[in-house]
């Protein structure tokens, strides 16, 4: 069973308003799976739920509750799954979970990639090519350089992530690289440009990569700083008409040890913890947090 | 009862053509078109009459709402900015070629369309029955996610189009979705035969996918000369998609040549 709601360290920062728009659970789509919960071998400095080695406020996942999990979405429809953390591929059920959820509907995987070697390159393309749904790789990398990497992900990881890549790569994988725009020359169309021509220069010959804006949360804030009080101002009041269809929690929910939650980025909310199973989830939340000001405002959807 | 059902012809009025002839050689008696009348293709006013000359009951996809009411956007539902690029270059061509002569029929068409057929209740949607402009392709659109579409829909066989990919699937319940493909252009398979649905009704629903051949290189002759874009003609003569690629799920994408 899954457990308790376990205590929280850091407390996302609530917006105090009576206003905060709500939104319904269109249809659950989507099931997001923190596998490893807060466990991650990196410590980035954006972090936005602030996981690490050490980082276990949030633990793994039983392999069971994964599968009751799995097998829960199913009964309700699922069209897709994703597996997060922390780092997910330090679960040690790993593949046979990514088998597992092969088994009822697609899956895309966030990892940072460093745990990729040769074995594990050639597990992910023995997955891809003999699973019914479509089995997919999302590959975190913040530059196009250790200089740019590397100050966020760790002394290392530049080399490590694109030797990752370039191995998948070699073996016919065509992960998707997710970048999250922590310097001001990281977003827009010749940025987006410049990091697909990098990105084939990996070894990619269907190069896809995802930008994702800074979430000021987590982490974040001691790196750069929190949102200001006029940045909320997009949470007081209705949302814009049709904006909730876009919104990651009008179409998903997030299972983690400790229950299940509004979505992927209000894991250390306790309020954002709604219920023990999904089908106790599917009921309206409102955008409270500054978290969500993200999504609202700066465009953020963590589906692929 | 055998039926033909087609979706996207984006302008292919070659296509279009020889899908009928097809169709009729093996015995339709009734035409469907599941909408997507334009786009990618040269001379959008072509097909209309051809429409209208065989009885296709035809519905509303996405590009025909969006053409219909003069929208600045196709609808397609694309996310990604270089799938965006070249759905506006090609809605950009059909909006200004299209008469508007045809636009109150292109706001009339229907969203859906519901048969009953051997017993068994038949949704014709474009993109799925809950969007015109979902996607439904084959990799992630699981066993059951599509129940629980038929569920609401109320519906025990779906047929949809807009990917441009064809597929079908007999599920668990025992119910028939089927994505019949497109018409108006190849299924990045490195052939250059369009793909549609022959449905034959007996004691139950069946569907075949069919390939059809038809006179691509009078297409891309004809897109070169209205100074279409040179990726697209790429695609009519190779088979294999250049464009609107990022959309693609990465099982459908790897199957392609970009």
């Amino acid at each position: 069973m899954l457990v308790r709601h376990l205590p929280v360290l850091q407390v996302p920062t609530v917006v105090t308003t009576d206003r905060a728009p709500e939104v319904s659970l269109a249809a659950l789509d989507t099931v997001w799976i923190q596998l490893t919960g807060t466990l991650c071998n990196l410590a980035c400095l954006h972090c936005f739920i602030t996981c690490g080695p050490k980082e276990d406020r949030v633990p793994m996942m039983a392999s069971a509750d994964v599968r009751r999990v799995l097998a829960e979405a199913a009964s309700l429809g699922v069209r897709e799954f994703y597996f997060t953390g922390g780092e997910p591929m330090l679960h040690p059920d790993f593949w046979a979970l990514c088998e597992a959820a092969l088994e009822v509907g697609p899956l895309t995987v966030l990892t940072n990639g460093t745990l990729v070697d040769d074995a594990a390159a050639d597990r992910a393309v023995a997955l891809f090519d003999r699973s019914r749904y479509s089995f997919d790789l999302r590959i975190s990398l913040d530059g196009m350089t250790a200089e740019q990497n590397d100050p966020v992900r760790g002394k290392g990881t530049f080399s490590q992530i694109t030797t990752a890549v370039r191995r998948l790569a070699a073996r016919g994988l065509s992960p998707n690289l997710t970048v999250v725009a922590h310097g001001d020359d990281m977003s827009g169309p010749a940025a987006r440009l410049e990091f697909l021509a990098f990105t084939r220069s990996l070894g990619l010959s269907r190069p896809r990569i995802k930008i994702m804006p800074l979430l000021r949360i987590g982490r974040e804030p001691r790196r750069t700083r929190e949102y200001e009080t006029a940045e909320l101002d997009c949470l007081d009041g209705e949302l814009a008409p049709g904006l909730d269809e876009a919104l990651v929690c009008g179409t998903s929910r997030l299972v983690a040890a400790g229950g299940v939650y509004t979505c992927p980025i209000l894991l250390d909310a306790p309020e954002a913890r709604l219920a023990d199973t999904l089908a106790g989830s599917m009921k309206p939340i409102a955008l409270r947090w500054a978290a969500c000001r993200t999504c609202v405002a700066d465009g953020l959807s963590c589906n692929t | 009862m055998t039926v033909a059902v087609f979706g996207g012809i984006y302008n292919n009025h070659h296509a279009l053509e020889a899908t009928i002839r097809d169709a009729r050689r093996r015995g339709a008696t009734e035409l469907y078109c599941l909408g997507d009348l334009g786009g990618f293709g040269p001379f959008p006013d072509r097909v209309f009459p051809i429409l209208a000359r065989e009885g296709v009951i035809v519905m509303q996809g996405n590009y025909d709402h969006s053409i219909g009411n003069d929208l600045p956007d196709c609808g397609c539902g694309y996310t990604d900015p270089r799938d965006n690029h070249y759905a506006t270059l090609s809605y950009e061509y059909t909006r200004e070629h299209t008469s508007p002569e045809h636009h109150p029929l292109l706001r009339a068409l229907p969203p859906q369309l519901r048969r009953t057929w051997a017993g068994r209740r038949v949704l014709m949607a474009h993109g799925s029955p809950r969007k015109v402009n979902e996607f439904l392709w084959e990799s992630t659109s699981p066993d059951a996610f599509l129940e629980r579409l038929l569920d609401e829909a109320q519906a025990d066989v779906l047929l949809v189009t807009h990917t441009g990919i064809h597929w079908q699937r007999r599920l668990p319940s025992g119910r028939l979705a089927v994505n019949v493909g497109a018409i108006g252009r190849p299924a990045n398979d490195g052939r250059t035969d369009v793909w549609y649905a022959v449905v034959r009704i007996g004691d139950d629903v069946t569907a075949e996918l069919v390939p059809v051949a038809y006179d691509h290189r009078a297409l891309a002759k004809e897109m070169r000369a209205e100074g279409i874009c040179e990726a697209f003609v790429e695609t009519v003569e190779t088979g294999w998609w250049t464009t609107c690629l990022e959309v693609l799920p990465a099982k459908e994408r790897a199957r392609g040549r970009y």
